[in-house]
């Protein structure tokens, strides 16, 4: 049960959209965007959240699109994930997105709704962290398609009026190999203690040594969190730590966690030092399980 | 038995299949008001201001309470203001109430509410409270009222002290070879039934006091409501339809108090108040916590010689109900086994948590515990298998229990067979400990426990029995269909004693405290056997004048009459009877003459022979009986990461008799996968000041579908002579020994000793690798 | 389409096959339209949180937490609450397998198993469970759901 009364807009462009936003801005009437609403419908119960006008995106077309072009994905913001899931275009996302929530939530929860969420795990991101992928945000002033690594910084970087309408990832990232894991402490459902996604994926690079150079091809493995901090995030240092050749499975695993961010959250879910050796657990398990794929 | 036994569906399963099941929150109506609270978010402060000047602005508002002296309350030391007044003592204590014109007014008014707060030092658990320089959370303890078996030691926070002196201890541990100590302890956790609370009350115009309530006590709102605010007892009247779980959590009478104050303050108006989640986790009562320190001794053979134990129980800040729960721990202090010496303090403590309830199992899961856990140390340093250790001491016959009251076959039951039974289920054989792969054991764990009943000595139940005119029959009962299909259950009693058709008996479900007979309190796995034996001597009640009638009629003696198949006939000569529908409104004579009139029946029960125990020795007849079990647990546990899965869960239990299977395997299947999830993860997480982290069901995560094991139970009979039909309590009994199983079978596969709830990978981690590791 | 605050508008609804009339604001959660305004009760309130499923219904076929919807996004759909479920196969099955207790969280579940019966008749178990862990049953073991809900799916077979 929400305690305050809104005003309620179902625009059916995107024009039409951002131009509400500015108006009801004007009237100081602090609008938000709503997709699923699970998350504003839940904050906004416990007076976490407040506004005096939502915004319904869901019928504007571009943020439903849900289609594999010739060499992209595009996904639109206000995509239910369950939608999303059963299309399995991208199954490192659908992995991913699997495990938030329960499935009953995810017919309701959608991807947009959860990358721009309060809530900080926004797991749904991971997948695009590691991959070639491209963001579509509408403002006052048009359409832009940024890349993702611009934009989203611990969280989507929006200005004011400004909201998600797409996720395009690169078709050539759709398949490579992958692994997405979610730790909790004993149960099946909720948020993480870590979730971690990683892919493999073919890179070259120059190797000099003291005769010749020469062109090496090999995997390189690309690795985001969410629930260590608050906030999710790709970091390339700890990348750089796995993608030591020369270095052993442990060796990598050691390195990489002495590069964690620092604090890691300590809370209900879990203790710091608990999470750290969680983390360790699953960077072993990730690499093996890359290291066979 | 026709009936008996048989898995007869429940009279209300198309009602609940089909959404039109009444609760009490499902009850609407126009006029009515709607109540919200705003609770505390300090666990120990003194409230120094309250604003309530922008909540009356709204307009809708029709009554605020804050700040005002209300009697105190609790049922055994009336401690508890129904509203926090000058103090709060733990977080989510009710602080105000609005009563406004709709749920969605209400709450908007409350979050406007102002109140400024000056903390105090915080009690955040039994053991810090039992500390001599422990902030003390009630200063005055001396001088609430209370009743007369409640012992509160001034400037401290010991709400009581149950004493249990058993035996010569000096005895004991002289005989003792094999000594273990431990420690143990765990935080509140709560029912988390899905039906939160809700009260609906009204005062009318003359004065007569109506609640609607999910709660297991209707008559227990009605006594308390007449002592607490002084109102005649005959103008409360109490309805409670269906109950949306309780588990012992709707035992306790507390919403009703403000739902009956939020009433009072807009003139007798309706109002309803539904608990948010948040608040029946939090505000209402929850279950309770413990700390506890053990010594068991046994000589080389295994036999038990001493035990000496300290359970300090978690009562929260107001303690009500928790008295009497670290009561019935002190009467089962250890598990059942003869032990002949035997020194035990069960304290009531006073903290900053929650207060508590009853939680099904009523102190015994947390006692199973830790003695269960102790009795595998025990075995362990023993080096004697933990199953043998349990038959060797296995309370028999003519044993005494800890309140020193020699057991019979009929009120013990038989632990033996119940162990014997769980070793086969559990291919104990075969080994408790196996390496499954090079990360991960599979592990088994087992434990013993017994309950007995400790409620009021003088605890009664009534029963009434109405003819239709086609005659079937109705059953009324003050019992509280809260679930566990005890009034169905009723319902197959009268089948069986009337050889009838179970269908032409009619149940009602609702409880009005006007209309339907008294039932003590819906608690206890006590339903089947109180109002079992008052609905069989109502049923004998209506024999006896279908008897009298007939044989006027039949012109006959009544000896020779027989009530069955819906006839009264004569034994030796059935094809002489009469219909039962012909007689049970009165006969009519060809000529139009009547006789007879009605059939009502009456049945009483009261318990027999219950004592209060001995302040000094805790001697006495505790309660009626005790349903023993052996349970294990087999899971499966990752070495490298600590995590487990629960494979199977076990239970033999000696019910007496199996009165209707499914329901009975439902009680016990229901009640293993509620222990485990208490034992596996469920917990209030408290910071420092004694705020709750997690009080919200994404945080606090019952078990859920697919998380669940696969569950074996057994039954053993042994009849309890005076029980109906022999069958003996059930209710509670597949809950008590999963937290010690599943703690038993962890600390065999983690190899350290896991004494701490709940039993989450990383206790079993912190447990394991000790210190804090920095070096990762 | 848009709504003004704190004002009240009023809709149809398609519930249960029928139009029905409600007057809302856009603030108005469906959980507590459908209970206080059409007197459908048997979608329950146990959290207002999306936490716990007792509130489930079926709009358009999928599973959806009531508690977590606006009524106005609800508009133009076709929405399915316990009451509109008369004599299916899985509220036979829950009945014969003693599939609930106190029977609070069974309106949710049996909407739950209504729909993936429908959407996947041949479920796997990790189907069943994936949809299944959505909803929390606190009285019993998930023993017998599990039983109802498979007798129903296996019958398909």
């Amino acid at each position: 049960m929400i305690p305050f009364n809104f005003e309620y807009y179902k625009p059916s462009s995107i024009h039409e959209a951002v131009q509400l936003f500015q108006r009801l801005d004007t009237e100081e009437k602090q609008p938000i965007y709503y997709s699923g609403g699970t998350e504003i419908i839940s904050l906004a119960r416990i007076n976490i959240l407040y506004t005096k006008a939502i915004i319904d995106i869901k019928s504007i077309p571009e943020c439903n699109v849900l289609h594999l072009e010739k060499d992209q994905l595009v996904l639109g913001a206000c995509l239910p994930l369950t939608e999303i899931e059963e299309s399995n275009f991208y199954p490192l996302l659908t992995k991913t997105i699997q495990e938030i929530a329960d499935r009953t939530a995810r017919n309701k929860i959608t991807i947009g709704g959860n990358i721009c969420g309060q809530i900080f795990y926004r797991e749904a991101i991971l997948p695009f962290l590691i991959s070639n992928s491209q963001v579509v945000i509408a403002g006052i002033h048009g359409i832009k398609t940024m890349p993702i690594q611009q934009v989203f910084h611990q969280h989507l970087h929006l200005k004011k009026g400004e909201f998600l309408v797409q996720m395009i990832t690169e078709k050539a990232d759709l398949h490579l190999p992958f692994i997405s894991i979610k730790k909790r402490q004993q149960w099946d459902t909720g948020y993480p203690l870590i979730t971690v996604t990683a892919a493999k994926k073919p890179s070259s690079s120059f190797i000099e040594n003291s005769s010749n150079q020469s062109l090496t091809n090999y995997e390189r493995i690309q690795i985001a969190f969410s629930g260590l901090n608050p906030f999710p995030y790709r970091s390339e240092e700890i990348e750089r730590d796995l993608n030591q050749q020369h270095l052993s499975l442990e060796q990598k695993v050691d390195l990489a966690t002495s590069h964690l961010p620092e604090p890691i959250l300590d809370d209900f879910e879990g203790s710091a030092q608990y999470r750290k050796f969680v983390m360790k657990n699953t960077l072993q398990h990730v690499l093996s399980t890359l290291e066979v794929q | 038995m026709e009936t008996i036994g048989k898995s007869i569906i429940r009279k209300e399963a198309l009602d609940k299949v089909t959404g039109t099941a009444k609760y009490t929150s499902d009850h609407l109506s126009l006029p009515m008001l709607h109540a919200k609270m705003v609770i505390s978010p300090y666990a120990h402060a003194n409230i120094t201001h309250i604003d309530l000047s922008e909540a009356w602005k709204i307009p809708g508002v029709r009554a605020i309470l804050a700040g005002e002296k209300f009697p105190l309350t609790g049922e055994e030391i009336r401690d508890r203001p129904p509203i926090a007044y000058d103090k709060v003592r733990y977080c989510g204590e009710v602080v105000a109430v609005i009563v406004a014109d709709s749920p969605a007014i209400a709450k908007r008014a409350s979050s406007l509410i102002k109140v400024n707060y000056e903390p105090l030092p915080v009690v955040n658990s039994p053991n810090q409270a039992y500390e001599n320089n422990a902030p003390v959370v009630h200063e005055n303890i001396d001088s609430y009222e209370r009743i007369k078996n409640v012992y509160p030691e001034v400037n401290t926070n010991i709400a009581n002290r149950t004493k249990i002196r058993k035996g010569d201890m000096e005895l004991g541990w002289q005989r003792t070879e094999i000594v273990v100590e431990a420690d143990f302890s765990f935080s509140p956790s709560d029912h988390a039934a899905m039906e939160t609370r809700c009260v609906i009350a009204e005062i009318r115009e003359d004065e007569t006091v109506v609640i609607t309530s999910s709660s297991q006590s209707p008559f227990m709102i009605k006594k308390l409501l007449h002592v607490y605010f002084h109102i005649d007892i005959g103008k409360i009247v109490v309805n409670v339809p269906l109950v949306g779980g309780a588990y012992g959590g709707k035992a306790s009478v507390q919403l009703e108090l403000i739902a009956y104050l939020a009433s009072k303050a807009v003139h007798g108006r309706k109002v309803k108040i539904l608990n948010s989640r948040e608040e029946d986790l939090i505000t209402s009562p929850v279950h309770i916590g413990l700390d506890a320190t053990i010594k068991l001794g046994c000589s080389r053979d295994g036999v038990l010689q001493a035990a000496e134990i300290l359970y300090l129980f978690d009562g929260g800040a107001y303690s009500d109900k928790a008295v009497d729960i670290s009561r019935a721990g002190a009467v089962d202090c250890t598990g059942p086994y003869r032990i002949n010496n035997i020194q035990c303090d069960a304290l009531c403590m006073y903290t900053n948590h929650p207060y508590a309830a009853p939680f099904r199992g009523f102190g015994h899961s947390e006692v199973m515990f830790v003695f269960e856990r102790t009795m595998d140390m025990l075995a362990k340093k023993l080096k004697m298998d933990p199953i043998e250790l349990r038959l060797i001491n296995a309370i028999k016959p003519g044993d005494t229990t800890p309140t020193q009251l020699a057991v019979n076959k009929s009120n013990v039951g038989n632990v033996s067979e119940c162990i014997l039974k769980l070793k086969k289920i559990m291919n104990w054989d075969e080994g408790s400990i196996k390496q499954v792969s090079n990360t991960k054991v599979r592990s088994k764990g087992i434990c013993c426990t017994w309950k007995n009943s400790t409620i009021d000595p003088d605890a009664s139940s009534g029963v009434t029995l109405t003819f239709n005119p086609d005659g079937s029959i109705n059953i009324i009962s003050g019992v509280v269909e809260i679930g566990t299909g005890t009034k169905s259950v009723l319902a197959q009693m009268l089948a069986e004693k009337l050889k009838m058709d179970v269908r032409q008996i009619y149940v009602q479900m609702e409880v009005n405290t006007k209309s339907t007979p008294d039932h003590w309190k819906t608690v206890s796995s006590r339903g089947s056997f109180m109002a079992g034996r008052a609905l069989l001597n109502a049923a004998d009640d209506i024999i006896r004048q279908l008897k009298d009638l007939t044989a006027c009629i039949l012109r006959c003696s009544k000896v020779d009459l027989e009530v069955g198949l819906g006839k009264v006939y004569l034994k030796d000569t059935p094809d002489i009877f009469l219909n039962i529908k012909d007689i049970c409104y009165g006969y009519m004579y060809p000529n139009g003459n009547a006789i007879g009139g009605q059939i009502i029946g009456r049945g009483t029960y009261i318990q027999r022979r219950v004592t209060y125990l001995d302040p000094e020795t805790g001697a006495g007849n505790p309660g009626p009986e005790w349903t023993v079990a052996a349970q294990g647990i087999e899971l499966e546990f990752d070495l490298l990461d600590y995590t487990y899965n629960v494979i199977r869960a076990a239970t033999v239990v000696d019910v007496g008799k199996v009165l209707n299977e499914k329901t009975a395997l439902g009680q016990i299947i229901g009640g293993m996968s509620m222990g485990i999830s208490f034992a596996g993860r469920e917990t209030f997480q408290f910071d420092q000041a004694g705020r709750i982290l997690n009080p919200q069901l994404r945080t606090y995560r019952p078990l859920r579908y697919g998380e669940h094991p696969k569950y074996e139970v057994e039954f053993v009979e042994t009849p309890v002579i005076d029980g109906p039909y022999g069958a003996r309590s059930a209710g509670e009994h597949g809950l008590i020994g999963m937290p010690a199983a599943l703690a038993n079978s962890l600390s065999a596969a983690a190899e350290v000793d896991l004494n701490q709830l709940p039993l989450i990978p990383e206790l079993i981690w912190k447990t394991k690798e000790g210190a804090v590791d920095d070096s990762l | 389409m848009s709504l003004s605050e704190g004002m009240k508008h009023q809709f149809y609804l398609n519930v249960n096959q029928e139009e029905r009339s409600v007057v809302i604001s856009p603030s108005d959660i469906l959980l507590s339209v459908l209970r206080e305004q059409l007197g459908l009760t048997g979608s329950k309130p146990g959290c207002y949180n999306g936490d716990c499923g007792a509130c489930t219904i079926d709009i358009n076929g999928t599973p959806i937490k009531s508690c977590l919807m606006l009524a106005i996004e609800a508009i133009d759909k076709n929405i399915t609450t316990i009451e509109g479920l008369k004599d299916t196969p899985i509220q036979k099955s829950f009945v014969e397998h003693f599939a609930f207790q106190c029977g609070y969280c069974t309106p949710g579940f049996i909407m739950n198993c209504n729909a993936l019966i429908q959407k996947h008749p041949n479920a796997s178990d990790e189907v069943i469970e994936e949809w299944l862990e959505s909803n929390i049953c606190r009285c019993t073991g998930y023993k017998e759901i599990e039983e109802a809900v498979k007798s129903v799916l296996h019958s398909n077979k």
